[in-house]
């Protein structure tokens, strides 16, 4: 079974298939910047894209996404660390305090982002409903996705989807 | 050009954001073994035996662990030891752990959970707190004698005489719910048996040193024995003290008896299950006043449901019991607080500390009182509340800082338009299907610990031969941004850049006993030993390198990484300086200690200076009411504090827009539902907390007056600005539809078709 994750290619025996999608992610590949904190897709720390699409993966399988391109937070930046425009808008505007829901957030706000890059805040607003945030009140991440949207226009911001050089 | 004030810079946010921050459940250790607690279905009830021979031949589970394994002591607790590491008599609420399964795996662990079996004598549960008060109901703790966990009063004046005086007595009773942290990332400990003998503790927890001492108490090992290291945490709000510690010595155990690392991952039902709430209130509230909109007399009694244990509820309703009038100045005060046992879930810290619950109901009374007696609720709280030089309710003369009272009111009435707006609320009354409302609340909060408890911090400056500095302060990262708001005084103070400060991995080895991150008191004390300890550091440059600068010691200066001669004639590269030291057997180390300056408190008469400075607060809020579904819709918030001096601009405003988000759900949505003492929404999708389209635009407008008394300037802003909103939006909701709402969480029905009879005077 063929896995795209954050732009590699990775070959998994058959029976992984069956194995929790984010666990698998966080133990056997390392990374942990999809976070356990439901187990029932309620609040979105555990969200990944797939194709593009988020996709809140606490509840899912490694076969659900074999063949697809999988993006996780350590897809974002640069190989040689650079920050993607939108991670550099989170730490700018003072949108990350804990920072549990962040990677889950970033990658919500991107795809969003992909798609629309001229959004009002209310899109905004609505794009990330449902990742849940106990400490920012979400003021400052709809700040940073309003200030990284200008990055997606024109020219595609695409995430560079590689393991940072030094991970 | 100062690095303080102004930047949202955090020495974490890049590890936050690419996702290489290392949370507990990160981790990685060779030989791990997980492990999972075992509750019982039961509420009350006298434990008999605890069966866990069939757990314990399941596949992959090495030990089941019962109170009986505790080598040290099994209870343990910050106020009272009543907190028990596993049940070990009785089952007092349905979230103790009476036992812990470690297995190979998470997955076997949880599994085999569900073999151990509980032989139990049911008791009759008490579960209303009023019912727990009355002779005869069950005992919770048989052996405290009843189920009073503690009681406070505040005696002032003469309150007869108030009565007599005022024009009109008001009397109303309020209610607010048991509400939910609802930190993101669940309670996990790893625990790691170290080959000198010390246990290493990684855990998701607010206090290192409280962990420490729960941990030691529990494996019957001294304090030197245990070392918890400070990890990423994923939120707290409070809610990461007693039983966070008590899963880190539940999980140590595990290790020291296994000799692995063990690791205890929480799920989110185990973790709403276990874990202390915010304290459910009852309060009746009496107020006198005169026709002139003065305030004669306060008559109070506050009911505070601690749940199964005492955790921290003394210092809880102590400050409730201080703060019980908000910020007016009332010379007649009879307070009577009690905070009670039942068999409910734990209540302990939350964000606010006893604050929210009475603010919701002073906010309210001012404005029924304002109403009563023909004036706006604005100008009653103008005639009423306090300005410099006044005295406080339990006596303190407010004269060491600014009160900065009428400064947040003004710029909140400001910013928002709010007496134009307030014309225009519906009053009940609309000609569509929406009625508008503005409301607005506002409040004075005693700084840190106050006369609860021994308020001391340390901090340590370990500058390298290179001139890089080390950094390590007594306050805990709780994802607030303390350890940046600590590099940004220290490089103020020092006149270096931030670059050459690194915070170093905290440890409780590696700097004294502080405390714990509580009370909004991070940035105060922790600014304040960091300030002491650079001024130390500075001292001791200066006497090194004054021979070079051909100026006396005390003319040197520090500024833009050199130190300067007299009037910057002569001056040295900071790196220089430090090399200078240690080839001159100087070592350039500080620690500096800020004590907290002198409180006092009579328990008899509730009189004394309860904190030794106070900050000031003021919000208000637009909304919304639906009339034919009684739905509520934010529109807007504003909010201004008085936080002492701002260390780091971006991050100040991050904790006005979360406790103010915070606020909302404890207003509109948020409560922790039981039915017969088993707690009913233990996830995120039935336990409601805010999400982004459920807030409108907030505004934070910061107000600075430097405290005197704090050596960083900085005074407090986590828990002010949750503090406030759950009752400005109560007096919106009045505005909004004519009428009052005495209980939390506020729940609308359609609203009422027709205008309340009574003309509003606004």
């Amino acid at each position: 079974m063929k896995l795209h994750v954050n732009g590699r290619d990775i070959e998994v025996a058959d029976a992984v298939g069956e194995r929790r999608l984010i666990e698998f992610l966080r133990e056997d590949l390392d990374l942990t910047g999809a976070k356990n904190a439901c187990d029932i897709g309620a609040c979105g720390a555990c969200t990944i894209l797939v194709d593009d699409e988020p996709l809140k993966i606490c509840i899912k399988r490694v076969k659900d996404v074999a063949g697809h391109r999988v993006l996780t937070v350590e897809g974002m930046a640069a190989p040689d660390g650079t920050l993607h425009p939108l991670q550099r808008a989170f730490v700018e505007r003072g949108a990350v305090q804990c920072g549990f829901c962040t990677p889950g957030m970033i990658l919500v706000a991107h795809a969003f982002l992909l798609k629309n890059p001229r959004p009002t805040r209310d899109q905004i607003r609505r794009a990330i409903n449902g990742n849940l945030c106990r400490c920012t009140g979400y003021q400052q991440i709809v700040d940073a996705i309003e200030e990284a949207a200008a990055h997606y226009r024109g020219a595609q911001a695409p995430a560079h989807q590689a393991e940072p050089a030094h991970a | 050009m100062t690095a303080a004030g102004t930047t949202g810079w955090r020495n974490d946010a890049y590890a936050k954001v690419t996702g290489r921050v290392k949370f507990t459940d990160d981790l990685k250790f060779a030989r791990l073994l997980h492990a999972a607690p075992v509750y019982s279905d039961l509420v009350h009830a006298r434990i008999i035996r605890v069966a866990t021979a069939d757990a314990e031949r399941a596949p992959g589970v090495l030990r089941v662990l019962t109170a009986r394994d505790v080598p040290g002591s099994n209870r343990v607790g910050q106020i009272h030891s009543d907190y028990r590491i596993f049940a070990d008599d009785k089952i007092r609420h349905n979230g103790d752990v009476v036992a812990m399964v470690i297995a190979e795996t998470r997955d076997l662990a949880i599994g085999a959970a569900a073999l151990v079996a509980v032989e139990s004598e049911p008791l009759a549960a008490v579960l209303d707190p009023e019912e727990a008060l009355l002779p005869g109901a069950a005992l919770v703790h048989e052996s405290h004698g009843s189920n009073v966990v503690n009681t406070h009063r505040i005696r002032r004046g003469n309150v007869a005489e108030g009565f007599r005086q005022a024009d009109f007595v008001l009397e109303e009773k309020f209610r607010t719910q048991c509400v939910e942290h609802a930190y993101m990332e669940p309670e996990v400990a790893v625990c790691v048996p170290r080959s000198d003998g010390v246990m290493e503790v990684y855990g998701s927890m607010q206090h290192p040193f409280s962990t420490r001492r729960f941990v030691s108490a529990c494996l019957g090992v001294p304090l030197s024995g245990v070392e918890v290291v400070g990890t990423p945490m994923g939120g707290g709000f409070g809610g990461k003290d007693d039983t966070a510690a008590i899963v880190c010595a539940r999980t140590a155990l595990a290790a020291k008896i296994l000799g692995r690392p063990v690791k205890t991952m929480y799920r989110r039902d185990w973790s709403i299950r276990e874990s202390y709430k915010r304290h459910p209130y009852r309060v009746t509230y009496r107020m006198g006043v005169k026709r002139d909109g003065r305030i004669t007399a306060v008559e109070c009694r506050i009911l505070a449901d601690g749940g199964a244990y005492c955790s921290v509820t003394p210092w809880v309703t102590w400050r409730s019991t201080v703060q019980c009038c908000g910020p007016y100045v009332v010379e007649n005060v009879h307070c009577d607080t009690l905070g009670v046992y039942t068999n409910n879930a734990v209540a302990g810290a939350m964000r606010g500390f006893g604050s929210p619950q009475m603010n919701f109901v002073v906010e309210q009374m001012v404005e029924i009182a304002a109403r009563r007696v023909g004036i706006s609720g604005v100008e009653f709280r103008r005639r009423n509340m306090v300005r410099q030089g006044s005295v406080t309710i339990t006596g303190q003369k407010l004269d060491t800082h600014k009160v900065a009272m009428g400064e947040v009111l003004d710029a909140v009435l400001r910013e928002t338009g709010y007496e134009a707006k307030l014309a225009k609320c519906s009053l009940g009354r609309s000609a569509g299907d929406e009625l508008y409302g503005i409301g607005l609340a506002m409040s004075y909060r005693g700084v840190s610990l106050g006369a609860e408890g021994v308020d001391v911090c340390a901090a340590v400056i370990n500058v390298q031969p290179d001139g890089s500095i080390l950094l390590e302060v007594g306050v805990h990262e709780n994802g607030q941004g303390a350890e940046s708001a600590m590099a940004l005084i220290a490089a103020q103070e020092l006149g270096v850049s931030l670059g050459r400060i690194r915070y170093r991995r905290a440890s409780t080895s590696g700097v004294p006993d502080s405390g714990t991150t509580v009370a909004s008191r991070g940035t105060i004390m922790g600014g304040g030993a960091v300030t002491l300890a650079a001024r130390e550091l500075k001292q001791k440059i200066a006497e090194a390198v004054c021979g070079q600068l051909q100026c006396p010691a005390r003319s040197v200066r520090f500024a833009d990484d050199a130190v300067l001669g007299r009037a910057g004639r002569r001056r040295m590269a900071f790196g220089d300086a430090i090399r200078l030291m240690f080839q001159t057997q100087r070592l350039p180390y500080a620690c500096g200690v800020f004590k907290a300056p002198r409180v006092s408190w009579d328990e008899h008469t509730g009189q004394g200076d309860a904190y030794f400075t106070w900050v000031y607060g003021c919000q208000a809020v637009e909304l919304t009411v639906k009339r034919k579904t009684g739905k509520v819709r934010l529109l807007s918030a504003v909010a201004a504090h008085d936080v002492g001096r701002a260390v780091n601009r971006e991050m100040v405003r991050g904790q006005f827009f979360g406790g103010m988000a915070m606020a909302t759900g404890y207003a509109l949505h948020e409560e922790v539902r039981s039915r017969d003492g088993r707690i009913t929404n233990l996830n995120l999708n039935s336990y409601r907390i805010p999400r982004a389209m459920d807030l409108p635009e907030m505004t934070a407008i910061i107000v600075e007056n430097p405290d005197p008394q704090s050596p960083s300037g900085a005074k407090a802003v986590g828990e002010p600005t949750n503090e406030i909103l759950a009752p400005a939006i109560a007096n919106a909701v009045f505005h909004a539809t004519g009428k009052r709402e005495f209980a939390l969480p506020i729940r609308l029905s359609a609203a009422p078709d027709e205008a309340p009879e009574e003309e509003c005077r606004l």
